[in-house]
């Protein structure tokens, strides 16, 4: 390699060392320490299992974890199966401007903060919200109802916030299908069923891989939705973590939270990975 | 299924039913939230007690609007600021990677490369934490050492921006490679055939194809910063950005006021990224 | 016999403009049939109909003597090679030829033997297994077509197939389709915009232009006798004089072009009257090269010139004569190579007889 282009690539590589190291893996090694060690007397420290113990003996700990993972995995399939149909419209069947001007309204709520989706939905949902005083005026109930406050709200919640990042992948996959390719599916005899199972869906795989990574990500880690929509019995992970961090001041034990939380989204995006043969590299880059 | 394959009238009937659902289901929350935020009462909920622009310009109590609420234009303040500064830097970092990954074949790359994606798949609250524990851990050596405190290195403003920054330099990366790939090399080569030198090339042809990509990706950052919760929660010392400001509010209990906020957010994001849209849609 | 195709009055319109217009034919048993036209003229729009992605406006649509107007895209007994193949990439070789007949319900080992039968068929044995993108451009043109021939349809239709494929392979393509149809015994309806495709390929050619048949008939036909104005500029290389006529004497006819030049053409049946504006086409290999004046007497067009450019291409090898008026000519070497030796500059004669200018009413423009 030329001086010149050692050069360049020195200046290059120095920014991207710096946020990788500084931002990224140090912090996350240090986590891993300070997740490893037990106050002993004030001050002094062991290193010692202790936190990930008091992780896997406390069954409250153990339950909201399990609980987070699968609500989780739950909410990305229920986003898939909604937005599927609605990605293969925009996709294939609506054309020119309908086709963008639809892609943007799916895009719309994606740039107001997530706060305000979920003061949307609190409106909507809450006992004297819009839904109940509807109901009410329909004679469908007697008397207000409390809609917010329990899983199916969380539910509701996480989809409606998830909802883009499985759109959008999924449009673009689908958009790359030749209609020839359907047609041709057709023209062999297929059915619409079958040509759903053999054509489209394997043509959109790395969409689904992506959306559904991105979806079970941004639900596991959520903490604002399950905070304003859930009830006081619905805890998720992400408010423990919270918890010890600010309320109990236990960084010790919030780091191995953390630490848990860490590995649970890294063994499922790799197990999903690995399941569809697709790689972190082309689902995301 | 496509549009040149024969349909049943129910079959499509029934498709364009859901799909007209799907949209109502979409819009329903943003539109309350932007109706509530007229409403003549205390609580942003039915009854409907008539029409005001109180929750905007109301300068008395109980109907304090947003113009005239210091703390939360303050909050907005703080945003701005903090979305500027994360947008900057992670457009500059980005661009740096894209040319590194798109021009440079070097030992480790393809790990690099995966590094670099890998702020996405970490849950923002986890980064949160990880930065926070860290710095936490440098002020109090440093303390240790030498005496000295290091305010920088304690929750606030800096840390909120170095945490947004850790993951949307990964997407501002994205946004700026998906752009740079598509460049013709050769363009860069005629340049040099006429007499530029590399840099200048660079300067000249380069950097204003991607113009668009770095436009894109500095709104798309500043809106991601500025909506972003889950990393700022961990972080966020005395000041706070406006996330976090109106979820302090929320828990309290919610008047119309946040309603009214909501929907500047609305309009403000909206025509930000309106404007980059048909910005982009020019080349 | 009963045509495996035909269609009658077939008309399709959108909106305002009418894409096919009452367009009729049928082809008959085993036999290679081809639409030629330019780009936008109808052709593309007849092909998708008679697949049935696309609805007739009126007229009708026949299959072995019976209408298939009703019957959905994948119950037709047509099947359809796509221009750019739509060969399904997240499928084997084996998965693409074998996806019809999964559809058609047959067992596994039934569909196993017919995929390997179709592999060896078209030279392509035990690669089953392969994915589509391990295959050459002129594989992937042979696998589309087996993946259609393995349902043994009544007719395949082809829409510009080797429209992606380099020249030489396109060359090659031709002779091997035309071996692939015999081999099948099927019949090929094909559509092309490139007439040398058509011409060497097809047993009968209709030529498109504006949503309407101009002609239909054998190769021969349509490059020695073409019957209308377009199809005698459209179908091969032709020079072209447009004028008036002076004067008409049976099927001669004597016409003196926009620069003044006298030249007789032939109107072979068209009915055309003095001071009619004509368009006159004469071939480039119609034209003879002289040396000497006196060689071309027998010719009753004679023109002398001198060479302006020299268009060597091997046995087809031309030259551009430019004559006193300044049109250049196109003509064609004889293959003797007796003139191999000329240059720019040199002075020619050339000639040519009137039968074989063939004259048309020009357009009412």
């Amino acid at each position: 390699m030329r001086a010149e282009a050692k050069l360049g690539l020195a200046l290059l590589l120095t920014p991207l060392l710096l946020w990788l190291s500084l931002l990224i893996i140090i912090p996350h090694i240090n986590m891993l320490f300070i997740a490893l060690r037990e106050r002993v007397a004030v001050a002094t420290y062991e290193t010692s299992p202790a936190n990930f113990l008091t992780f896997f003996r406390e069954p409250l700990y153990m339950w909201t974890f399990v609980r987070t993972a699968l609500m989780s995995v739950m909410a990305t399939v229920i986003t898939l199966v909604i937005a599927f149909p609605v990605s293969y419209y925009i996709a294939k069947i609506a054309k020119g401007r309908r086709k963008s001007g639809l892609f943007l309204l799916c895009l719309v709520p994606f740039w107001v903060s997530e706060l305000v989706r979920t003061f949307g939905w609190m409106i909507l949902l809450r006992e004297t919200g819009v839904v109940s005083n509807v109901l009410q005026y329909l004679g469908l109930v007697q008397g207000p109802v409390e809609m917010l406050y329990n899983d199916a709200a969380i539910m509701v919640g996480l989809v409606y916030t998830s909802m883009l990042f499985m759109v959008v992948p999924l449009v673009t996959t689908m958009e790359s299908l030749d209609d020839a390719v359907i047609e041709a599916g057709y023209d062999l005899g297929g059915s619409g069923p079958s040509i759903l199972r053999e054509i489209i869906i394997p043509h959109a795989t790395p969409g689904i891989v992506s959306g559904s990574i991105v979806v079970f990500m941004l639900s596991l880690g959520n903490y604002l939705t399950p905070t304003m929509l859930g009830g006081k019995e619905s805890l998720w992970f992400t408010e423990l973590i919270y918890s010890q961090f600010i309320v109990r001041f236990n960084w010790e034990l919030g780091a191995a939270f953390g630490f848990m939380l860490l590995i649970l989204s890294s063994v499922i995006v790799w197990g999903m990975l690995r399941l569809t043969g697709q790689t972190l590299e082309k689902t995301m880059g | 299924m496509i549009p040149t394959i024969p349909q049943s009238r129910f079959v499509r009937r029934t498709y364009n039913a859901y799909i007209a659902l799907f949209f109502i289901y979409l819009g329903l929350p943003l539109l309350v939230v932007a109706v509530f935020a007229f409403n003549d009462g205390q609580f942003p909920s039915l009854p409907w007690e008539g029409f005001t622009l109180n929750w905007f310009f109301g300068a008395e109590r109980p109907m304090i609007g947003v113009f005239n609420e210091r703390s939360i234009l303050s909050a907005i303040g703080t945003s701005v600021f903090v979305g500027l500064s994360v947008s900057a830097l992670s457009v500059a970092v980005g661009l740096s990677n894209a040319f590194l990954f798109n021009r440079y074949q070097f030992r480790g790359r393809g790990i690099f490369y995966v590094l670099m994606l890998l702020p996405l798949v970490v849950p923002g609250i986890v980064l949160g934490i990880s930065i926070l524990v860290f710095s936490s851990t440098a002020a109090n050596a440093v303390w240790d050492a030498v005496k000295w405190d290091i305010e920088v290195l304690r929750p606030g403003l800096v840390l909120v921006v170095l945490g947004q920054f850790s993951f949307i330099t990964t997407i501002a990366t994205l946004v700026i490679s998906a752009r740079l790939q598509k460049f013709d090399r050769t363009l860069e080569d005629a340049a040099l055939n006429l007499g530029a030198t590399r840099l200048t090339a660079i300067r000249t042809i380069t950097i204003p194809y991607l113009s668009s990509a770095l436009i894109g990706a500095f709104v798309v950052a500043f809106l991601m910063s500025f909506e972003n919760f889950n990393t700022t929660l961990m972080l966020v010392g005395s000041d706070a950005p406006l996330t976090i400001a109106m979820f302090d509010r929320l828990k309290e209990g919610s008047t119309p006021l946040l309603n009214a906020v909501s929907l500047l957010l609305m309009v403000g994001s909206s025509l930000l990224a309106l404007a980059m849209l048909s910005f982009q849609r020019k080349d | 016999m009963i045509p495996d195709l035909e269609c009658v009055d077939l008309k399709k319109q959108f909106g305002e403009t009418t894409a096919v217009d009452s367009v009729n034919f049928s082809v008959p048993p085993g036999s290679f049939f081809s639409i030629l036209g330019p780009s936008g003229c109808g052709k593309t729009t007849i092909m998708r109909m008679i697949a049935g992605f696309l609805e007739p406006s009126s007229g009708d649509i026949q299959i072995k003597g019976k209408s298939v107007l009703d019957v959905a895209p994948n119950k037709r007994p047509v099947n359809m090679v796509f221009q750019h193949l739509a060969l399904f990439p997240m499928m084997t070789i084996a998965g693409n030829i074998g996806y019809g007949l999964r559809r058609a319900g047959l067992n596994k080992a039934e569909i196993d033997r017919k995929v390997g039968d179709a592999l060896e068929r078209i030279g392509l044995p035990g690669i089953g297994n392969r994915k589509i993108d391990e295959l050459s451009g002129g594989q992937k043109q042979r696998v589309a077509i087996a993946r259609c021939m393995v349902l043994e349809p009544d007719v395949l239709l082809l829409d510009e197939p080797l429209g992606a494929l380099d020249l030489k392979l396109r060359e090659h393509m031709k002779v091997e389709l035309k071996a692939l149809q015999t081999a099948f015994d099927t019949t090929f309806v094909y559509i092309t915009h490139d007439q040398s495709e058509a011409l060497v390929m097809s047993d009968q050619i209709a030529v498109m232009n504006h949503g309407q048949f101009e002609q239909m008939g054998s190769a021969r036909d349509l490059y020695y006798r073409p019957e209308t104005r377009f199809v005698a500029g459209f179908v091969g290389d032709s020079n072209r004089w447009s004028g008036k006529v002076e004067r008409v004497q049976g099927s001669e006819v004597e016409l003196r072009t926009e620069r003044g030049m006298l030249i007789r053409g032939n109107s072979h049946g068209r009915s055309l009257a003095v001071g009619d504006a004509v368009d006159s086409f004469v071939r480039p290999e119609a034209i003879v090269v002289a040396g000497k004046a006196s060689d071309l007497d027998q010719f009753d067009t004679r023109i002398s010139g001198e060479v302006s450019s020299l268009l060597f291409n091997g046995a087809a090898s031309r030259i551009l004569v430019r004559d006193d008026q300044g049109d250049e000519i196109e003509v064609t070497l004889p293959q003797s190579g007796e003139y191999a030796s000329l240059s720019r500059g040199d002075a020619v004669h050339i000639g040519w007889s009137g039968e074989q200018s063939n004259c048309f009413a020009a357009e009412a423009s």
